[in-house]
């Protein structure tokens, strides 16, 4: 597959953090994921772009673990672990983080009372102190800075009231709070003004390192002009057609969808 | 099906010792009080289900069982019994055990001015002239067979005074332990709470057992709030399994009056809780504030009925109920708009979260509206523990049955973030917390025995 050529030069030194072979999935009987395969290693950001049905938010999905997906084929491996055999609970704590494209808003419970949690749940894990609520304000204080959020935002519940981009910024907070090894980002562009999505992005960046690898999800081109990605694969009908550096998202603008899906069917041998 | 033959002998034997003995017996007009209301309770006997009251409420054990008024049992008990029942901010303790006041058992020091409180009993034998007044004046015995009960054996429990223009800061707490028993033992706690005009205050009916044994305790309530009065009132219902715990409390409220009605309802085998305000003064508000937790074989029916009988008048009625494994709860809500009434602004909201296949929820909201210049609403939702907002939860670390507990403790937030009263709150978020945590649709031990079977 040309997607595995290209990167393979780039990775001989670096350490597989996801490997996704041949993943079929399905919801309600409905076949969505067609054989998805993929590498991803530390320090990496890889983004797939694809029309809305391609399938994308369903990878996200089943990368986090949601039930409502079965999966009929494949396997996916995860710092090495069996990705497929985790509750939700364990990819996270493993280091799995999914920014989700539609927040859900959950009244009664605070916002750093849960961020808190979460972050104790995936320390105790690793075998590290639970962090009391007076350590972790300083904390919690510093990454709404980083994400320009509003203090005020401190004391109300989960996402409630939130607007579309305060709700994804409050994402890219969490993971920023969470620090997880592998971020999925669920169209966490969509809906963003200019501005949120220069923090969004800023804040991703920020979080770029050699330990840490990203999955980008993405409709529109527009996000990687601030999260410039390494590798960036075509997902169109649950497969991924194609693969390449940043420059194929520009490809992707200017033809569209389409053409390069016609194309790719052109070029390939008769299957 | 009981027939009341079976146990109107046994209560008019109590009533017989009851009235040879009880506080106030000498003055006429308790004792018509007290007579009307027994009358009444043979006329009508316990409720049955063809009541439309009591359609989904079953009462036929507590009818066959052979009640007996409880004896004090305020000797066998000391003040570090009491201890865990305490909560920041009381302002004063008022102890009774099965009914009856404990002086000993009571911290009633440094009283802030302008209120007064003490044992129903002994303000009825000194002939305490607001008491005379109020007590009686409201709570209709006609209603149903425990008010006409509660006010046949009416003569301890708890009278509270606040004195007008008096504002007391932190909590009126009335706790009412039932202790052990032998022998299956009822009480009929009576209380009257007077706030006279432009006063406010904050009182707290708790509902204990120690000790085992079954138990009913048949409580009533009458609230008269003045003009301009602000009031709080909490119920906790936290007493053993074995207790059938019926309680009514009757609001009357003044002009511009304002009352804050809150429940919590966690105990009992079998409880059911009236609440009625009437606003007969003009601009009185209601708040009525409902949150009950059924697990195991619990039935806990709430009962509302709020009366517009005034202009003006606005109120708002909220119950959140969580039901598990086969547990039974029941709202019914009623609204009566008189003809008076216009510009009457009244809502209504009942929301269950069901864990179990077995737990059950009847709703039935009521609304009587005879003015034509008003505004009504209600609305109910039944429903599961959001998947969605599990999910979201356990995408961050969560353990799934943290997961549960954390959007547990969140819907009955709902009703906690209502409670103005800091102290009392937090001693309600305390037991909620447990209450929560002890359910089996939360625990791990639940969740890894259904790994076991899957």
């Amino acid at each position: 597959m040309s997607g595995r050529k290209w990167s393979e030069r780039l990775r001989e030194q670096r350490m597989s953090l996801l490997e996704i072979r041949n993943l079929h999935a399905n919801v309600d009987g409905h076949e969505i994921l067609k054989g998805i395969n993929l590498e991803v290693n530390a320090g990496e950001v890889h983004s797939i772009m694809g029309p809305n049905g391609s399938g994308k938010s369903t990878l996200a999905q089943v990368l986090a673990r949601r039930e409502n997906f079965t999966v009929t084929a494949g396997e996916v491996l995860f710092n090495g672990k069996d990705l497929l055999g985790m509750k939700p609970e364990e990819a996270a704590c493993e280091g799995l983080f999914l920014a989700f494209q539609y927040p859900v808003e959950i009244p009664g419970i605070s916002n750093p009372y849960f961020v808190r949690s979460a972050l104790n749940a995936i320390r105790k894990y690793r075998g590290l102190d639970e962090m009391d609520a007076m350590d972790f304000l300083p904390l919690f204080r510093e990454k709404l800075k980083l994400l320009e959020m509003d203090e005020k935002l401190m004391n109300r519940s989960v996402n409630e009231g939130f607007s579309g981009g305060e709700k994804k910024r409050n994402e890219i907070l969490q993971m920023a709070v969470l620090e997880p090894r592998l971020a999925v980002l669920d169209e966490t562009d969509s809906g963003l003004d200019i501005d949120a999505l220069r923090i969004v992005a800023a804040g991703v960046n920020t979080m770029r390192g050699p330990e840490r690898a990203f999955i980008v999800v993405t409709h529109y081109q527009r996000l990687l002009d601030y999260i410039v990605p390494d590798f960036v694969h075509v997902l169109v009908d649950g497969r991924i057609v194609r693969s390449g550096g940043p420059e194929l998202a520009l490809e992707l603008e200017e033809k569209g969808y389409g053409r390069v899906e016609t194309e790719v069917k052109q070029s390939a041998p008769a299957a | 099906m009981v027939t009341a033959s079976e146990y109107l002998g046994s209560y008019l034997e109590s009533f017989a010792d009851f009235e040879r003995h009880a506080a106030g017996r000498g003055l006429g007009w308790l004792q018509a009080l007290r007579r009307d209301a027994f009358a009444r309770f043979c006329e009508v006997g316990f409720p049955t289900t063809h009541d439309e009251d009591w359609r989904f409420t079953n009462v036929s054990e507590i009818a066959r069982t052979p009640f007996r008024l409880a004896r004090n049992g305020a000797a066998a008990l000391a003040a570090s019994d009491l201890e865990q029942w305490r909560l920041a901010g009381e302002t004063c303790l008022l102890v009774f055990v099965n009914g009856h006041f404990s002086h000993e058992l009571s911290v009633i020091d440094n009283l802030p001015r302008g209120m007064a409180v003490g044992g129903l009993a002994e303000n009825i034998r000194n002939g305490d002239s607001v008491l005379e007044q109020h007590m009686g004046r409201y709570l209709n015995v006609g209603r149903d067979a425990f008010c006409a009960l509660n006010t046949a054996f009416a003569e301890d429990g708890a009278f509270v005074h606040i004195r007008r223009g008096a504002v007391i800061e932190g909590a009126i707490h009335l706790l009412f332990v039932s202790t052990g028993t032998d022998v299956p033992a009822m009480s009929h706690p009576r209380n009257l709470i007077v706030a006279e005009e432009d006063s406010q205050a904050a009182i707290l009916e708790d509902y204990v057992s120690l000790g085992s044994g079954v138990a009913f305790c048949n409580s009533a309530t009458e609230l008269v709030a003045s003009e301009n009065a602000v009031l709080s009132h909490y119920m906790i219902e936290r007493e053993h399994r074995q207790t059938f715990n019926i309680s009514t409390l009757r609001i009357q409220q003044g002009r511009s009056a304002n009352v804050a009605s809150h429940s919590v309802l966690v105990g009992g085998a079998l409880v059911r809780n009236n609440v009625h305000p009437v606003l007969a003064g003009e601009g009185s508000e209601c708040l009525i504030n409902g949150l009950f937790v059924g697990a195991g074989r619990q039935h806990i029916d709430n009962y509302m009925l709020v009366e517009h009988a005034s202009p003006h008048c606005g109120s708002r009625q909220f119950y959140n109920g969580i039901l598990d494994e086969r547990a039974h709860g029941v709202f019914h809500g009623r609204i009566i708009v008189h003809k008076q009434a216009q510009k009457t602004d009244a809502k209504q909201t009942n929301r269950n979260l069901l864990l179990s296949d077995d737990a059950q929820i009847d709703t039935k909201p009521q609304l009587e509206i005879y003015a034509d210049d008003v505004k009504c609403t209600h609305g109910a939702t039944i429903g599961q523990i959001e998947g969605d907002a599990l999910f979201y939860l356990r995408s961050r670390g969560i353990d799934e049955a943290s997961a549960r507990r954390l959007l547990l403790v969140a819907f009955a937030s709902e009703c906690l973030e209502r409670m103005k009263e800091d102290g009392i709150r937090e001693h309600i978020e305390r037991l909620i917390n447990d209450r929560i945590l002890q359910m089996a649709a939360v625990s791990s031990r639940a969740m890894a025995t259904l790994e076991e079977i899957a």
